[in-house]
């Protein structure tokens, strides 16, 4: 490991940060609109769909996997700016 | 060509691809066993882990469950989905750099102690036995109703398939079969899906397909709520469980995927740090597209089953007019029916036909040639609005395998669904089988009882415990204990409340300790234990739930008793050595992984 503690710190931190905000955005599209505020989204029509039951049964998974690239795509960033990828 | 045919061909097809693979991709050495040599490309991988993680439940019973209760079946659908996110952010990369083989592995050198590499052994295959005996009944099913053979033949079938290439070709046999297995799995969930779809709404894709309008002007979820109130359902898209118990069994389901030991041990087999991530990426797609085809054959599968059997004017069918599959289900036992109004016509509607919900069939046919049985309901009263009394028991596992037979779609579909289906609950076992076996003969025979002995007596040690590992599972398979369907929610609690936080804290608190992370394991796994065996197994009924809580739901309060334990005790014991505090310091940094070692 050819990173100083400080940097290595650094690095560790905004990982963290870059994890904390996706999972708000994954508790949000899941557990916010597809079961808290489900019913109220219910009352919204979208393409057919009551819009809170499409969030529990589809738009989740869709909001999932962008998380995941955007994830992959982030930390593909930050191990280059601290030069520890791969 | 008839579709006995059509079935012996694909089924018998994609077993000789299997095995072919198998052949070709035999692994020589413990990391080719274990971890496929560490070099599998991250797409590859994905697929892998999809196959893998998509089992008899996803492909059969997933779409009936939803079918049946509509928004409450959410859960699983959020919840086996959303695991992969935190499975691809807290779990797989730090898993990959840390370059063990096993869980078991991580907890035991993570935490320096053998006791709780010994629980995580415990926790690993208690989780996996759990989960290959529904396998292996699976295969079982799905061999007897389409190759005419009984279900212990199947089950037998099934055993000796899996034994081929798991035992021979370990983790990198595995992967590639499970590669194929995707292939056909979903191509086998598609293809139906898409026919249905075409059929019901004029749309394609099931994703859009389930908001499409229909013939009669009504949007197919709006037909679907009227149609079930009409018969006295709740309608499909409004839920009839608490919001808490929906909460927790969610985050049960989502912590125990990214905590289920075989998902896990798949980030292990690719070559960089950076591919466990994207390969998390990958396999969530990969599963998507079947999980989000499954609302919509759901609800197809419904409208379908309520049309063909209530018929157009929603009266109900004469039995004679029934169609074929109809007959079939009911010979396989998993349709019963039973004329309470004596008017020849099947109808369904809600509450149960028969006393105990489920019918018991006894020898000798009535007057209509149906299946007789011994304990239809006694007083047929039509449940609140319902314009009849219920006749007909539906088993929620047929939906899948019946609805291209329902939808009238061309042979080959149904052959391609039964080899989906076998495809879906073999590479599920492989995977499985092979976690049990890595877990025995690695952390138990070479970590903890004999750390002396070769590579190569390693590897003996692995395939003979894959053996055994089968043949108790095959046992299970052919004398299912009768709790299968609940004991799944206890490999998912399980997962929640003692794989996943044990990990997490691992890698994200450099203060965790031996002592903390053996007393939240403990805690975890009593706790959760406890409460899924008195509501299960106990009788303990539903109105002493805690907080509401039923017991699929309970292995998040388990995880949260876990960390607070863990936490209060780790901060009234000394903190990790110098040296373990450098091993996480130099797990979040994912330069320099290099290979799994052997080691």
């Amino acid at each position: 490991m050819s990173l100083s503690p400080e940097k290595a710190k650094a690095y560790w931190r905004e990982n963290l940060g870059i994890i904390s905000v996706y999972l708000v955005i994954w508790f949000v599209a899941s557990y916010g609109f597809g079961i808290l505020l489900v019913d109220q989204l219910d009352a919204i029509q979208f393409f057919g769909f009551p819009l809170g039951f499409w969030f529990a049964q589809q738009g989740s998974i869709f909001i999932f996997v962008i998380l995941i690239w955007a994830y992959v795509y982030s930390m593909n960033k930050l191990d280059e700016k601290y030069d520890v990828h791969e | 060509m008839s579709l006995d045919l059509l079935t012996y061909l694909f089924i018998g097809g994609s077993f000789a691809l299997y095995i072919g693979i198998a052949i070709w991709a035999r692994a020589g050495s413990t990391q080719e066993f274990y971890v496929a040599g560490g070099g599998v490309h991250p797409i590859a991988n994905g697929m892998a882990t999809a196959a893998d993680w998509m089992s008899a439940a996803s492909f059969i019973s997933l779409a009936g469950i939803i079918s049946f209760v509509g928004r409450d079946g959410s859960a699983y659908l959020m919840g086996w989905t959303g695991g992969y996110v935190l499975l691809a952010m807290l779990l797989a990369p730090y898993l990959r750099k840390f370059g063990k083989f096993t869980v078991p592995d991580f907890v035991g050198d993570r935490y320096y102690s053998s006791t709780a590499r010994m629980i995580a052994v415990i926790c690993t295959i208690v989780i996996s036995f759990t989960y290959v005996a529904g396998q292996m009944r699976g295969v079982g099913i799905v061999f007897s109703r389409y190759l005419h053979v009984d279900v212990n033949t199947g089950v037998l079938i099934g055993m000796a398939i899996v034994f081929f290439y798991a035992v021979l070709g370990g983790m990198k046999g595995i992967t590639y079969t499970q590669v194929a297995q995707y292939c056909v799995l979903i191509l086998a969930f598609t293809v139906p899906a898409f026919f249905l779809s075409a059929q019901i709404t004029g749309h394609f894709l099931p994703q859009t397909g389930l908001g499409a309008t229909l013939g009669s002007g009504q949007s197919v979820l709006a037909t679907l709520d009227q149609l079930s109130v009409e018969l006295g359902f709740n309608a499909y898209t409004d839920g009839s469980k608490s919001t808490v118990d929906m909460v927790f069994f969610t985050i049960a389901l989502m912590a125990g995927t990214a905590g289920l030991p075989h998902v896990i041990v798949r980030f292990f087999t690719v070559p960089r740090v950076k591919d466990a991530r994207t390969s998390a990426g990958w396999a969530l797609i990969f599963i998507a597209i079947l999980y989000t085809s499954i609302p919509g054959v759901a609800g197809f599968g419904r409208v379908n089953l309520i049309n063909t059997v209530n018929g157009p004017d929603n009266t109900g069918t004469s039995y004679a007019e029934m169609p074929g599959w109809f007959k079939n289900w009911e010979n396989s036992g998993l349709i019963g029916w039973y004329d309470h109004n004596g008017d020849g016509k099947v109808q369904y509607a809600a509450g149960n036909a028969f006393e105990g919900g489920k019918p018991n069939f006894i020898d000798g046919t009535g007057e209509q040639g149906q299946r007789m049985v011994s304990n239809p309901t006694l007083a047929p009263a039509p449940v609140k609005a319902a314009p009849f009394a219920n006749e007909v028991y539906v088993d929620r596992d047929i939906m899948v395998l019946a609805n291209p037979e329902i939808a009238n779609l061309p042979a080959w579909v149904i052959a391609l669904v039964a080899a989906g289906a076998v495809a879906a609950a073999l590479s599920t076992a492989a995977g499985l089988l092979l976690v049990i076996s890595t877990a025995i003969s690695h952390d138990m025979m070479k970590k903890t009882i004999n750390p002396n002995i070769t590579d190569k007596q390693e590897l003996m040690y692995a395939r003979l415990a894959a053996i055994v590992a089968i043949c108790i599972a095959g046992y299970f398979g052919i004398n299912p204990p009768g709790f299968v369907a609940q004991v799944v929610a206890l490999a998912f609690g399980l997962a929640c409340a003692s794989v996943f936080p044990v990990i997490v804290m691992g890698i994200f608190s450099k203060r965790m300790n031996t002592q903390g992370a053996v007393t939240g394991m403990l805690v975890g796994l009593v706790s959760t234990m406890a409460y899924i065996i008195y509501f299960k197994f106990m009788g303990g009924s539903a109105d002493q739930y805690l907080f509401g809580i039923s017991p699929e739901g309970f292995g998040t309060v388990g995880m949260i008793l876990n960390f607070v334990s863990a936490f209060a005790v780790a901060s009234m014991t000394p903190a990790p050595s110098e040296e373990i505090q450098k091993i996480i310091e130099d797990i979040r940094i994912p330069r320099g992984a290099g290979g799994a070692h052997a080691h």
